[in-house]
């Protein structure tokens, strides 16, 4: 049996209304990989923060090292070797990577003087111990989102870490760099250090783990080695239910109808080139690809927000004005963008009034007066529809789960007319109860004869949802499977053949 | 509520501490004359404020315009035309300010929304201009002599109410209106929340914005009318505490200064307070004991006290909902 | 040549670019201007304006803003000469600046109490505590002019370097006022450049949530930045008051507009992290350079307003164009 070197024992912690954690004890042994799991709302941020010292619990204590730590600040946690990359990765954006490398190290040193040689020579230990190279002078706000994940492993290295939490760490990254970090995790537990992994990606977590504790309602609901879990008995604990899997949209092969989306030789410079793509009423469609791929502006061109250098977009024989949201809204075309707390979401407003920001029709009268009676309806019928769990539609959508939060963004656009919605990553950061709600919402949608695009990196929704999907590498479309015949792993084999 | 509360509360004490000289319909009625031009600018700064910024320059743009108003009307007096002429020179006078509102709100929209300028510092900056081309135009000198019939909109009354009172009423049904009960008003709040995510619902920002800083602009028009012709005279830099004052009144009407939320009855009630207030501790000054210490400094320090006050308040009870 | 090509496309190059291209400008349409007397005088009026905007600087990149400086620099330098005369101070000018930079720290403690402790915005508490700070300097203190300083601080605006005696008899040279504003510069730098502490400051303007994890307390750090700003005016304003020759409590309020522009202008982000001590001096030149070259023109002051109004909108509207904080948030996958 491996020593332990993290031990929480009956933590409890209460915020307000709401039992964040309830007696949960965890165990983790010197360089042992640990996952916890859990849906939003079940307490791993708190149980984050406890263990990082960033919340003091109510009740309960915490062994480091097999010393009671008591009265536990951030500067303890990291002086004892714990060290969080939380998933913004907590990084300054307008310091250089040399400055973030260093900083945190200097800091926990006491260092007063920060000269910039000494700020050079602790930066270049750190990404020598990582074994990666970087151009130390740029400014972290100018290099790519993967390689901001790497400075910020630097960085935790570089203060001895003996214990690293790491929050949803591949939400951002391509499957290679994925594979990456897995070995960078293999190569840490052999130098002894602990790694805490949580994440919502079930496969990965019973990838990589030796041991997963999983959260349900602050509760602990499981614990043990990870082969002694399966997918399915994870979402059993995870959900205390079992998780249905929605039946895949229907192929629509035969039909040759007009097509709802009629796209043309786009091209954008920077970003994609002559992309033509068909798309079917009542078909769902996949993009998949790795990062810089361009989907991402491929999606925000197709709703307006940014304009075409040449190309058409076409809806029902129409050409779409190129860089106008509102003639695309006008046409029916909705996006669900990725980061819904910053593009999708007006937090500290209420259910009701996040729902009704772009519904013309059903919330305003003649002359542009609201018609709250409408608003209130419209914001009832959306909560029963999509299974939104909250008391009253005027509480701020920041009292939400994440999974919640996600499908008041949905039913924002729902509730306007849309004929085609782009979802960018549509159950990220969502966890698995509500993530299955939304694909059978989008399936019926789909049924319905709503034109579908699906932007998403998680496999298994791609193959679950989509009947077709395409490939794009580079700004280019590559390649197309129809997903029928086609199963999950030729996608993820045809993905990892990029580059 | 607790504003109304504390409206009373000062109410109150201000009567008690000013005891046959607070509760007189003279001295309520002069101030119904006093508050309304401090009234329009807190609409104006709550308004910039629930989109996310703020508009520093509403009190310069108000002289501005104001000034050149007077500057119609003093030709107006010079002339001394008889009435149809009369009414010409009013309705231009009228015109030019609002022109020159629009012109004002219109490079704060196009410095905040094209050039994506803080509008902290866009505003900062704007109120300097404004400031510095009245000083041009009147070379530090008040301009003043006007038509008597001009001095109607600060000093006259329309069915026994004053009429700035009566302008301030309006304005602030108008904004209120306009904020709770109207799409535009939603988006403001909506793009005062979160502009990223106003973007990607449709909403068109820059649109937005600009309109703001429109609207804000016109209320200083109105604003500025009010003063120089109830003061009947215009100077570049009149009324410089005005700022921190509309600032103070805005907040202590329950404005968010992080943007989203705002009430013109907050305003209304927030302004009544300070004219309370401020009408109390100048009455105190004929008072024997507290009297000597009482003047326009000691008022100016009331005011950031009270400001800070305010907003410590509000953030204590803020923390208190969220346990 | 890499070296050569980031040097070039830094922000404190263009400014100096700009600067060097007016001084230029107004050097051929008016020799005058080169003249030593007037450099030494442009050296001179840019030392008060200097000095606090090396504090506006400090709290811009800690990600805040402060209007109550001057407010501060007031009360400051008018209690201290009131206090030191009535104690018929007679010794050196050294004790005049230690104490009303010391009192300049008070009040600026103040602010970063509310500003700390209550987590308030920063642009209203100062709007706030600059009327708390000038009304009750001029309710409680006094608002007559003091007219005779002790003879310390009188000498101090007497000190210069480099004296030399023109033809006409005037003695010119570089004052001591200057000098002091350099010693501040220099030691602001290595405070940003060289200390943890100023490290901290740009870590607090870039991202506050990290800095917090990162472990920095940010409540000391917030009183030490406002505290520092406190002392940097405290000084401002006692040099003011040595080089007007006399204390008077109305002055300097209504002049913050001019210190910010030329801390914006020196390329400090309002949105906090970004800037540089260089770019400050050299904004604090160019503005000091187009405020002569108007008087040099023979353009009246109050077009002062109008000019000062017109570079803020104009050079942040070129930060902006540089740095373009675009309305869409479009991020790249």
């Amino acid at each position: 049996m491996r020593d332990a070197f993290l031990d929480v024992r009956h933590v409890s912690k209460r915020f307000g209304g709401v039992q964040a954690l309830r007696d949960v004890s965890l165990t983790i042994g010197r360089g042992e990989i640990h996952c916890l799991a859990g849906e939003n709302g079940s307490g791993k941020s708190t149980l984050i923060k406890v263990i990082a010292g960033v919340c003091r619990p109510d009740e309960g204590e915490i062994i480091v090292n097999g010393r009671n730590v008591g009265h536990f600040r951030p500067i303890d946690a990291v002086r004892e070797g714990i060290q969080v990359i939380y998933q913004d990765l907590s990084l300054f954006p307008n310091l250089t990577v040399a400055g973030n490398l260093a900083i945190n190290t200097l800091m926990e040193r006491g260092c007063r003087w920060a000269t910039p040689q000494r700020i050079r020579r602790v930066a270049s230990e750190a990404i020598a111990r990582l074994g990666f190279e970087i151009d130390l002078r740029k400014e972290v706000a100018g290099i790519s989102v993967a390689e901001r994940q790497l400075v910020a492993i630097a960085r935790a290295l570089l203060q001895d870490a003996r214990l690293i939490i790491m929050d949803e760490p591949t939400t951002a990254l391509t499957h290679r760099e994925i594979d990456s970090l897995f070995r960078i995790i293999k190569n840490l537990q052999a130098r002894g250090v602990s790694i805490l992994f949580v994440s919502h990606k079930l496969t990965e977590v019973l990838e990589i783990s030796e041991k997963i504790t999983v959260l349900r309602n602050g509760d602990k609901a499981a614990d043990g080695d990870a082969p002694s879990f399966s997918y399915g008995t994870l979402v059993r604990h995870m959900t205390g239910r079992e998780m249905r899997r929605t039946e895949p949209a229907p192929s629509r092969e035969g039909e040759c109808g007009a097509p709802l989306l009629h796209v043309r030789n786009l091209c954008r410079r920077d970003a994609f080139h002559d992309v033509s793509f068909d798309l079917q009423p009542g078909e769902v469609l996949g993009i998949a690809g790795l990062l810089g791929s361009g989907r991402t502006e491929l999606a925000t061109s197709l709703f307006g927000l940014t304009t075409v250098d040449a190309g058409t977009i076409e809806i029902g024989g129409e050409t779409v004005q190129s860089g106008s949201v509102q003639d695309a809204m006008a046409r029916g075309i909705a996006y669900i963008p990725e980061d819904r707390l910053t593009e999708g979401l007006f937090l500290e407003q209420s259910i009701e009034r996040n729902i009704s920001a772009v519904a013309p029709e059903s919330s305003v009268r003649w002359g542009g007066w609201l018609n709250f009676a409408r608003m209130r309806e419209t914001a009832r019928k959306w909560m029963s529809a999509l299974s939104i769990a909250a008391p009253s539609a005027a509480l701020p959508v920041q009292s939400l789960s994440g999974g919640n939060q996600q499908k008041v963004v949905l039913a924002k656009w729902l509730a306007g007319k849309a004929g085609i919605l782009i979802l960018n990553g549509p159950t990220v950061g969502v966890d698995v109860g509500a993530k299955a709600e939304i694909h059978g919402k989008l399936v019926e949608l789909a049924r319905k004869g709503m034109g579908i695009i699906v932007i998403s990196d998680d496999l298994p929704e791609l193959a679950n949802l989509c009947g077709r999907v395409l490939i794009m590498h580079r700004g280019r479309i590559t390649d197309e499977l129809v997903m029928t015949e086609a199963s999950e792993s030729l996608l993820a084999a045809r993905l990892s053949e990029l580059e | 509520m607790r504003l109304l509360i504390i409206t009373v509360a000062v109410l109150i004490i201000m009567s008690l501490l000013n005891p046959g000289r607070f509760l007189t319909y003279r001295n309520f009625a002069s101030m119904c004359y006093q508050f309304p031009e401090l009234g329009i600018f807190a609409l104006a700064v709550m308004l910039s404020l629930v989109t996310g910024g703020i508009d520093l320059s509403v009190v310069s743009a108000g002289n501005l315009t104001g000034l050149l108003a007077a500057l119609i009307l003093t030709r107006a007096a010079a002339a001394d035309p008889s009435g149809p002429m009369l009414a010409i020179y009013f309705a231009a006078a009228i015109v030019a300010a609002f022109a020159a509102g629009i012109l004002c709100g219109w490079i704060n929209g196009v410095l905040i929304s094209r050039f994506a300028i803080t509008p902290i510092l866009a505003t900062l900056g704007t109120m300097q201009l404004f400031m510095g081309i009245a000083l041009v135009i009147t070379r530090g000198h008040a301009v003043a002599g006007y038509p008597k019939a001009a001095q109607f909109i600060g000093n006259g009354t329309l069915a026994g109410l004053p009429v700035p009172l009566l302008i301030f009423l309006l304005l602030a049904c108008l904004v209120q209106v306009m904020l709770s009960r109207t799409r535009l008003g939603l988006h403001l709040c909506l793009v005062g929340t979160n502009p990223v995510a106003a973007c990607f619902s449709g909403l068109d920002v820059r649109r937005l914005l600009s309109r703001t800083y429109l609207l804000t602009a016109l209320l200083s028009a109105v604003a500025g009318l009010v003063i120089i012709s109830r003061t009947n005279s215009a100077k570049a830099d009149y009324g410089s505490s005005y700022l921190l004052q509309a600032v103070l009144v805005a907040i202590l009407g329950g404005v968010n200064p992080r943007g989203g939320f705002g009430s013109a009855w907050g305003v209304l009630l927030a302004v009544l307070s300070l004219q309370f207030l401020s009408s109390g501790l100048n009455m105190l000054q004929l008072n024997e004991t507290i009297g000597p210490y009482i003047n326009n400094f000691t008022k100016e320090l009331t005011w950031g006290a009270l400001l800070l006050l305010m907003m410590v308040v509000n953030y204590c009870c803020g923390r208190r909902r969220a346990r | 040549m890499d070296r050569l090509s980031r040097i070039l496309h830094r922000h404190e190059f263009s400014l100096a670019a700009v600067l060097v291209l007016l001084a230029s400008i107004i050097a051929l349409i008016n020799p005058a201007f080169l003249s030593p007397s007037n450099l030494f005088d442009l050296c001179k009026s840019s030392a008060v304006l200097g000095i606090f905007a090396l504090g506006v600087l400090i709290v811009l990149l800690s990600g805040g803003i402060d209007i109550s400086f001057t407010a501060v620099a007031a009360l400051s330098m008018y209690v201290t000469s009131k206090v030191l005369l009535a104690a018929d101070y007679s010794g050196s000018v050294i004790v005049a600046f230690v104490v009303a930079g010391c009192l300049g720290l008070l009040l600026g403690l103040f602010n970063a109490f509310f500003i700390s402790c209550y987590r308030l915005p920063t642009l209203i508490v100062t709007l706030g505590s600059a009327s708390v700070f000038r009304g009750f300097l001029l309710a409680f203190i006094g608002t007559k002019i003091v007219t005779s300083l002790p003879a310390g601080m009188v000498d101090f605006s007497k000190r210069s370097l480099f004296a030399t005696t023109l033809p006409g008899g005037e003695t010119i040279g570089l004052s001591a006022s200057f000098l002091l504003f350099v010693a501040a510069a220099v030691a602001v730098w290595v405070l940003l450049r060289y200390t943890m502490l100023g490290k901290a400051i740009y870590a607090l303007g870039g991202n506050p949530e990290a800095a917090e994890r990162a472990g920095f307390n940010i409540v000391r750090l917030q009183f030490f930045i406002y505290g520092l700003v406190g002392f940097l005016s405290g000084m401002a304003g006692m040099t003011h008051a040595c080089m007007m020759r006399n204390a008077n409590p109305f002055d300097l309020v209504g002049t913050e507009l001019v210190v910010i522009a030329a801390a914006v202008l020196g390329g400090a982000s309002i949105t906090g992290g970004r800037g540089t001590v260089i770019g400050t001096v050299l904004g604090v030149f160019l503005l000091v350079t187009i405020n002569n070259s108007l008087i040099l023109l023979g353009i009246p002051s109050y077009w002062q307003k109008v000019l000062v109004g017109l570079v803020i909108v104009i050079s942040t509207g070129i930060t902006a164009r540089r740095n373009p904080r675009a309305l869409h948030g479009v991020a790249a996958s």
